[in-house]
């Protein structure tokens, strides 16, 4: 029998912004590089994007913000995570987050930031390259 | 501590990572399936199926508010298409749902049907199982936007439920798309729209018309405005009614018999499948058995008997000779 590991990403928009044209084109790009992309549309809370990657057992948690909020979302994020003992999923955000905020971030917990004009080849190719599939 | 053990004591990341494993094929699975099997039995399964956009999620997730309000624990499998191309899939079902997500009484799993027919995946049967094992009382499979021939729900649920909506043509388009016969229930959703009186009508004149079912049930009709949470209430009190006329006919273990038939065949054949392209690997490969087909200097006829004997052979074999795998 071989073992079909497919990469499982949840593509999640947490905070109030309304605005999720690009993560749906980041879900596309992912789904078209064979990955399976869980997508749960705007206003999503810490604890709910926690309990989703939870559930579906995605190896990555791919976050959008557009509103400034991030440098509290995303850490709250990594945060639950690890109080779940969750912490081995790969957490990555992406939007409008100004280059000085992404040190921070980092040290949070989150292993890369894809600002505005990364090319969706290479967030996937960070994916493959970052993500052990386990088992 | 294995998985199973973990699923029982209630650790949802467990089950979450062997609804994994299972989907991947894990041969690790298995073994863990096996242990929960016992525990399986107890929940009752309805299945939501329908077209393309007719409001399933929304409906699903206003089941799964009156069920929790009753105190009833959810699991609920979503099933969405892979891309044919890629192989890759946009899971979005949940987006409905997401107010659950955070309740523990609720469980939800997104699935792509990785290029399984049938309108679920081929893992669903198996991951209810472990949903049934978590001890979830009811589990509601959302099937992908259903065609023509995408029934298989039927075999998996213990009622069905087949939604509609107002407005695509006439009556032909149901029949050809061969869900009246797997309906248990009908809904017709978005019911505001011109049309759910014509459609009603319809479909009332095609159950009348349809042959009577062996289980004696007739389906009823519900009219939805699933956004609203409208008319959700009688559709529940109408999955009641189909599982109490299961119970008093005693038509629930037959229903449940075929349910298990269905799934151990399909294991069945999988396996054995499996184990005979294995096989096949070691010898001759499938590539050049195809070429001589294609080539015409043999016959796919033929060529399947001889492996099945050969199979078979070696199997008595081996197991003679001890050296065949113990399987408990």
């Amino acid at each position: 029998m071989s073992p079909k590991r497919k990469i499982r990403i949840l593509i999640a928009k947490p905070g109030l912004d309304g605005h999720d044209r690009g993560a749906r084109v980041i879900a596309r790009g992912f789904r078209d590089a064979g990955f399976e992309v869980i997508y749960t549309g705007l206003h999503q809370t810490p604890e709910q994007i926690v309990a989703t990657a939870i559930q579906e057992d995605v190896d990555v948690i791919g976050l959008s913000a557009l509103s400034g909020a991030h440098d509290y979302l995303f850490p709250r994020i990594t945060e639950l995570l690890r109080e779940e003992g969750a912490d081995d999923i790969t957490v990555i955000g992406g939007g409008i987050i100004p280059e000085e905020d992404i040190p921070e971030l980092n040290k949070a917990g989150v292993k890369a930031i894809f600002t505005p004009g990364t090319r969706i080849e290479e967030a996937v190719a960070w994916v493959k390259g970052h993500v052990k599939l386990r088992g | 501590m294995g998985l199973a053990e973990r699923i029982l004591k209630g650790d949802v990341r467990a089950a979450a990572r062997l609804m994994r494993d299972i989907d991947d094929d894990l041969p690790d699975a298995w073994h863990e399936l096996k242990k929960l099997y016992p525990k399986t039995g107890r929940a009752y399964i309805i299945g939501v199926t329908g077209l393309p956009g007719s409001g399933k999620s929304t409906l699903v997730d206003k089941i799964v508010e009156i069920f929790r309000k009753e105190g009833k624990t959810i699991g609920i499998v979503a099933v969405d298409p892979t891309s044919p191309f890629t192989g890759g899939a946009i899971l979005g079902d949940r987006i409905r749902m997401q107010r659950h997500s955070t309740d523990d009484g609720v469980f939800i799993r997104s699935l792509a049907t990785r290029g399984y027919l049938g309108g679920i995946s081929r893992s669903t049967h198996d991951i209810i199982n472990v949903m049934d094992a978590m001890g979830k009382d009811i589990i509601i499979v959302e099937t992908v936007g259903v065609g023509q021939d995408e029934v298989e729900i039927v075999n998996t649920a213990h009622t069905s439920i087949v939604v509609t909506v107002p407005g695509l043509g006439d009556e032909v388009q149901i029949i050809k798309a061969g869900l009246l016969e797997i309906a248990d229930i009908f809904v017709i959703n978005k019911s505001e729209r011109e049309g759910a009186e014509k459609l009603e009508q319809e479909l009332r004149v095609m159950i009348e018309m349809a042959p009577p079912r062996q289980d004696g049930w007739t389906p009823p009709i519900f009219k939805t405005e699933a956004v609203l949470g409208k008319g959700v209430f009688e559709l529940i009190y109408g999955v009641s009614r189909h599982r109490n006329s299961l119970i008093e006919s005693k038509k629930l273990d037959g229903k449940n018999k075929l349910r298990t038939k269905k799934h151990f065949l399909k294991l069945l054949q999988t396996r054995l499948l499996e184990s005979v392209l294995g096989r096949m690997e070691e010898g001759e490969t499938l590539d050049k058995m195809l070429q001589q087909l294609v080539d015409r200097k043999g016959n796919p006829y033929g060529l399947v008997e001889k492996i099945m004997r050969e199979h078979l052979k070696s199997h008595l074999r081996s197991d003679h000779g001890g050296k065949g795998k113990t399987h408990s």
